[in-house]
């Protein structure tokens, strides 16, 4: 590379070094630090340097909201990858419309977030249209509490994680090669035969970026604990944004940030292969 | 037959995806506030459009957005080029690291950091910290598009520019850049959408004249009924989904 051009990559990669290190890097630095800082009398953080808000996840409350967290975040992996997989091998196989279907799916993925789930609380809410529809009908004398219980989280990452699980089990369904799947049918397979021991292990790649694409997002969920839950299911992402609003306990809310952040870590790297890139 | 029934059982999947969207959308043309229906009515969207509120939180999404999606996708295109001719592993990794951050853990790191911002340098919140937060997190989806389309482009072009004498950056400026072009504009598009939808982390930087569109949806949808709310996110749907198409036909324009 002559020196014109390595003066122009420096000009190129410069802005997003500064945008990075100066609204990325630097800001988890300050979250490390905070972390390892003593809670002041009136909120704020200050010497002496403590291990104390790690500690606190020993604490049964604090350790049942990370177990809370994995649970459901283990919950929406297995339902979008279980219901995920028959409508990705769909798309797949249905022939040149193939691609506006796969849109259809991703449409709602990248439409508003916060009022996707809105619908949710819309719809599930006790004077809502489900329980006027079921009190209608005679089904139940009294509107049922759909909201605000673990059931309607579940239901709203589900719904949010679903797309995500798609698209990369979709991609590797698109490239099977379906002669396998004819060979192992002439062969004398029975069709979970196939499934489980063709099909499956062929699209065991796309099956792990789904898992994470799912898990990940849904392990660090804010918004729809906190909108569908209603303060009934309290996730990691909650108690974060609790310690740096009402409660004020900042050292604790950035510790159980770093937590979070260990665990997406400990995730990328289990789950990309050495020779894969995010980009 | 089998065939049959996985596509009655994807029409379910599209139901469950789409149903609760469609169901808000009808009961904003609701003439009730309650969840019965009493006939068609356009009166939440005109509640909604004479919101003061609303109007001006609206103004300021679409300012925020304009703003970072600008230098977002500048900065992005740029490091995308650079990136596509010789890697770095660690500008790579930091925006991969980035990209899959949890939002709550994103925005408490930027409070932290305007915070320390206010107590040595007396800059308080409003609307920059915003723009400054959104540049921040719309950088890695531009790089992303910018670098996919860069990686499927025809080179050759550039090559002949290059041997042809022209500066790297006049290769660059007249050649690759225009080639380039429905990348970086469906890459802003992106950015754009991104940000007019972010709450989570706006919320925690944004200051008392900053108040975004997500903003008040969240805050509406807290205090509860009021079909205003379906009216203004119908709107905003459809809004998002115009750009969503577009975004998706330029990218599909090879």
């Amino acid at each position: 590379m002559n020196s014109a051009s390595r003066r122009l990559r420096l000009f190129f990669l410069a802005p997003a070094w500064v945008v990075t290190v100066l609204f990325f890097l630097v800001p988890m630095g300050i979250v490390g630090y905070y972390s390892i800082l003593t809670r002041g009398p009136y909120g704020g953080q200050a010497l002496p340097l403590t291990a104390e808000s790690y500690s606190r996840f020993v604490d049964p409350l604090y350790g049942e909201i990370l177990l809370r967290s994995f649970w459901i975040a283990g919950e929406t992996t297995l339902l979008s990858l279980v219901l995920g997989f028959p409508l990705a091998w769909f798309l797949a196989r249905s022939g040149p419309r193939r691609g506006l279907y796969l849109q259809l799916v991703m449409l709602p993925f990248w439409t508003s977030m916060l009022i996707r789930i809105y619908a949710w609380v819309f719809l599930l809410r006790e004077t809502g249209p489900i329980n006027a529809a079921l009190v209608a009908v005679g089904l139940i004398a009294q509107p049922l509490p759909l909201l605000y219980n673990h059931a309607a989280v579940l239901l709203g990452l589900v719904s949010i994680s679903l797309p995500l699980a798609v698209l990369p089990m979709y991609s590797t369904l698109e490239r099977l090669d379906y002669s396998l799947v004819e060979a192992a049918a002439d062969l004398g397979a029975r069709p979970w035969e196939t499934i489980w021991r063709v099909v499956l292990p062929v699209s065991a790649p796309g099956l792990r970026a789904a898992a994470f694409l799912t898990f990940i997002p849904s392990l660090g969920t804010f918004l729809v604990s906190d909108l569908l839950g209603g303060g009934s299911t309290i996730l990691i992402g909650n108690l974060v944004q609790n310690q740096f609003t009402t409660a004020r306990d900042w050292p604790f809310g950035a510790a159980a940030s770093l937590v979070l952040m260990a665990i997406v870590l400990g995730g990328l790297l289990v789950s990309l292969r050495r020779d894969e890139d995010l980009l | 037959m089998k065939k049959s029934w996985l596509a009655l059982y994807a029409v379910a999947v599209y139901a469950f995806l789409y149903l609760p969207l469609l169901v808000l959308a009808v009961f904003s043309f609701n003439s009730s506030r309650f969840t019965q229906w009493e006939g068609f009515s356009l009166h939440w969207y005109g509640q909604a459009l004479r919101d003061e509120q609303l109007l001006e939180a609206t103004g300021n999404s679409l300012l925020i957005a304009l703003a970072s999606t600008l230098l977002a996708t500048v900065v992005g295109t740029l490091a995308a080029y650079a990136l596509w001719k010789k890697p770095s592993r660690w500008l790579s990794a930091t925006l991969s690291v980035s990209l899959v951050t949890p939002e709550i853990v994103t925005g408490i790191s930027l409070v932290a950091l305007f915070q320390v911002a206010f107590r040595f340098f007396r800059i308080p919140l409003g609307m920059h910290t915003v723009v400054l937060a959104h540049v921040s997190f719309c950088l890695v989806f531009v790089v992303m598009v910018v670098l996919a389309r860069l990686r499927t482009m025809d080179h050759s072009l550039e090559e002949a520019a290059l041997d042809l004498g022209a500066t790297p950056w006049q290769a660059f400026r007249e050649v690759t850049l225009p080639l380039l072009g429905p990348g970086v504009v469906s890459a802003a598009l992106l950015a754009f959408t991104t940000s007019l939808d972010d709450y989570v982390i706006t919320s925690l930087v944004a200051g008392v004249d900053s108040e975004t569109l997500p903003m008040v949806v969240y805050a509406m949808a807290r205090r509860g009924v009021n079909p205003a709310v379906n009216a203004i996110s119908t709107l905003i749907v459809l809004g998002l989904g115009v750009l969503i198409l577009l975004s998706q036909k330029l990218e599909s324009r090879t």
